[in-house]
């Protein structure tokens, strides 16, 4: 990846920066609290932060209509926050209280909104990819225009079925976009040491399937990659790969002590090609925001997290009833 | 010298066919690989040829007889210059030629009678068939109908799977459905159970309702994580945000020789998930009946059907509306000494069973399960509180079975009315074999089912 060219100028607007800038601040700010309120024993299990990977939920998204669907993997929180669920129902399934959008019954990993179209949260690594291309395949079948976001990671991408699913998406000319976020660790695996064919986005040219790699941490390399990609899916040619070069700050869940990487190697990519930083410096450089304009978001974004933090801790524990509803409708 | 050219076996399961057509006459000299006959099996037509040279001495069945046993003479070979009124003539085969052999009944329960499975099945009762006019048809044509009856009242039911389209099923059982509702709506898929489960569970909350025919269940352990993980727990992962509506449905359990691969029942291990819905029907009328309620269903929805049981006709009423309901077990016979509770094909032999118990004088109240989830344990439990005495039968493995269940059950809520222990049935606890010996023994028999009846009585 190129290091970062803070004197380019933004092909995107002052309100579009700012736009990205505030929704990829929440994600991070977010996560952050996430990390805080695991250390305090409120939330439980597996917890997966979206840290450093935020420009490709929010370039992708700006890329979308409404009707379009997504799906992701158990790092989902970002996906969640930047499709427009409220904050509030995504922590609070965090702590695993009735006001989650689970009820509390699905947790970090599982969570869905029919309402913003999120398909989940899914826990086994790769699953969610033909779920994805099923989605898609749905919306074919009705006639509608929507395209399916698909996201998995450079692990599950070494996944059979990702590969069932691709075959079928191209025979079928599927409006499925499947976003491979590349943040070079399965867990602690690096890719290098995962595959000897390391472009992932060129397999898809085994079944027929055009697609590219991305600088991920530029949020408006990722919004003209996804417009690419929608503008050829909705006009009916079928799945496109976009492979999103990107990278994740934070250890693979909470329990990971991340021995696999060295702290330099982290260091370097946040002080080098940091998805927020990256905008800020567009705004301020380019003269099309304050400090004080940005500090006045920081501080909006804050009370906003420390919110639904609050809300997630008084919201109740479900009641024993819920252990036993929602099995069948 | 003069040879018999057989009625041959075309598929695992044949018992029977139709002589379409001749495509030899008498006096006709043929050579080996030479195409003789057309021969309908239930799920193709097939191409018949010779496996000598020679020459066409006398064809014995005419073009069209239907019911043409396995291995009734159907046409005399002779060798140059010999005359079929050389050679004693074989007894003309009619289609009441007799069954094919019974199974050979396991080494400890020699003395035990070991009827035919090939009784035919019509005509036993069913408790609950409701009033109003009935057809015989085949459970094959009974899913089928059940399936076009669904995608004409809902378009966005529809069929994937292997072969379900231009081949027009594997097994026949989606026959014509591609000419009715076009390629959109049947769907034929590549080999890749894995990938087509998941695209069918994500197309089911996309808002459709996605028919999935498995070749075989077997082949459903390559989709097993998304029938469980993405189908089954979806609705409860998301506060009910979002369930699945579909079926996978294919024949499940042993077919006939086809080795440890292809012949498991997956009944237990549905059975155990909560989230999904597992019907096992055993006549036709369970099976039309079960499946437009399966595709109705809001859940998803197991359906295990049976290969051999495929060909069997029964009475199915022919109200368009009929269905069955789920977690409605069905009294087959009823009895008063002994209740015997079995599902799927485990219902035949227990019928087989309770016919020879009769004539011992041993009366068997034989229940149909029909659904494993929910399973309708308050008929079972009356009934074993009339008899007081109860055996379970299937065929799947017997650690987990769905008779361990079903006996650990009436234990709980009706220890005080058994007189024995419930014993339960099951295949043996080995790999399905191939050779036919073993596998015969592999296999639950109704002789065996006799046995444990007649252990449980005491008698």
């Amino acid at each position: 990846m190129a290091a970062k060219k803070p004197a380019e100028r933004p092909n995107a607007s002052k309100e579009e920066l700012l736009k990205y800038y505030r929704e990829m601040l929440l994600i991070r700010r977010f996560e952050e609290k996430a990390g805080q309120l695991y250390g305090m024993g409120l939330i439980g299990g597996f917890c997966h932060l979206y840290i450093g990977q935020e420009a490709v939920v929010v370039g992708l998204e700006a890329a979308a209509k409404e009707g379009d669907k997504r799906v992701t993997s158990y790092r989902d929180h970002g996906h969640m926050l930047a499709c427009g669920m409220d904050p509030k129902g995504v922590m609070a399934e965090l702590t695993g209280r009735i006001g989650g959008y689970s009820k509390g019954k699905g947790g970090s990993m599982h969570m869905f909104s029919k309402e913003k179209h999120f398909y989940g949260g899914h826990g086994i690594v790769g699953a969610q990819v033909p779920l994805g291309a099923g989605l898609a395949f749905a919306d074919k079948y009705l006639g509608n225009d929507n395209v399916t976001f698909t996201y998995f990671g450079d692990g599950a991408a070494n996944q059979g079925q990702v590969y069932e699913a691709y075959n079928m998406a191209e025979l079928w000319n599927l409006p499925v976009i499947f976003v491979i976020e590349n943040n070079g660790y399965a867990m602690g695996t690096s890719v290098k040491r995962s595959t000897k064919s390391p472009s992932l986005w060129e397999r898809g040219a085994a079944y027929g399937i055009k697609g590219e790699a991305v600088d991920g941490m530029d949020v408006l390399a990722v919004k003209a990659a996804g417009e690419k990609a929608v503008a050829a899916c909705r006009a009916g040619q079928g799945p496109y790969i976009l492979e999103m070069m990107t990278y994740r700050y934070r250890g693979h869940s909470m329990s990971d002590p991340a021995k696999y990487r060295t702290r330099e190697e982290v260091e370097k990519m946040r002080s080098e090609k940091d998805a927020i930083e990256h905008v800020r410096d567009l705004l301020l450089q380019g003269g099309l925001a304050s400090d004080d304009d940005l500090k006045a978001i920081d501080k909006e974004i804050k009370a906003q997290v420390n919110e639904s933090a609050e809300f997630s801790k008084e919201s109740p524990e479900p009641p024993v009833e819920e252990l036993w509803t929602d099995i069948y409708a | 010298m003069a040879t018999e050219v057989l009625m041959p076996a075309l598929s695992p399961t044949m018992e029977e066919g139709t002589l379409a057509k001749w495509l030899v006459k008498e006096g006709d000299a043929v050579k080996s690989g030479q195409i003789l006959a057309e021969i309908e099996t239930d799920k193709a037509t097939m191409e018949f040829e010779a496996t000598d040279e020679g020459i066409i001495g006398k064809l014995l069945v005419t073009e069209g007889t239907a019911g043409v046993k396995v291995n009734t003479p159907i046409a005399i070979m002779v060798e140059d210059g010999e005359s079929v009124s050389d050679t004693p003539a074989p007894k003309v085969a009619e289609a009441v030629a007799p069954a094919a052999e019974a199974p050979a009944s396991v080494p400890a329960k020699a003395a035990d009678p070991a009827p035919a499975l090939v009784v035919a099945a019509k005509g036993w009762p069913h408790s609950d068939l409701p009033e109003g006019p009935t057809k015989t048809m085949t459970v094959r044509e009974a899913l089928r109908e059940a399936m076009a009856e669904e995608m004409r009242r809902d378009p966005n039911v529809f069929l994937m799977g292997e072969e379900v389209g231009e081949y027009q099923g594997a097994y026949k059982i989606s026959q014509g459905l591609l000419d009715e509702f076009g390629a959109k709506r049947v769907v034929d898929t590549p080999i890749t159970e894995h990938g087509f489960a998941g695209i069918a569970v994500g197309a089911s909350w996309g808002g459709l309702r996605p028919i999935v025919e498995f070749m075989t269940f077997n082949f459903a352990m390559q989709a097993i994580d998304h029938i469980i993980n993405s189908a089954a727990k979806t609705l409860y992962m998301s506060g009910g945000q979002m369930g699945s509506p579909m079926v996978f449905r294919g024949p499940n359990g042993a077919a006939a020789r086809v080795g440890a691969q292809h012949s498991q029942d997956y009944s237990a291990w549905y059975a155990a998930i909560p989230g999904l819905k597992v019907c096992i029907p055993y006549s036709a009328a369970d099976a039309k009946g079960l499946l437009k309620s399966a595709i109705r269903d809001p859940n998803p929805v197991i359906f295990l059907e049976n290969e051999i049981l495929y060909g069997r006709s029964f009475d199915v009423p022919t109200d368009p509306d009929f269905t069955v309901p789920f977690g409605k077990a069905s009294i087959m016979r009823e009895g008063s000494d002994v209740t015997i509770v079995s599902f799927g094909i485990g219902v035949a032999h227990s019928l087989l069973a309770a016919d020879a118990l009769a004539k011992d004088g041993i009366n068997a109240e034989v229940i149909n399960l029909r659904t494993l989830r929910p399973i309708d344990y308050d008929t079972v439990l009356a009934s074993v509180q009339k008899t007081n005495r109860c055996v379970t039968v299937e065929e799947g493995f017997p650690v987990g079975s769905i008779g361990d269940h079903m006996a650990s059950t009436i234990m709980q809520r009706a220890f005080d009315y058994l007189d024995a222990p419930v014993i339960t049935c099951t295949g043996k606890d080995v790999p399905m074999p191939y050779a036919a010996n073993l596998e015969k023994f592999a296999l639950i028999t109704p002789a065996e089912i006799a046995a444990a009846v007649k252990s449980v009585c005491y008698r």
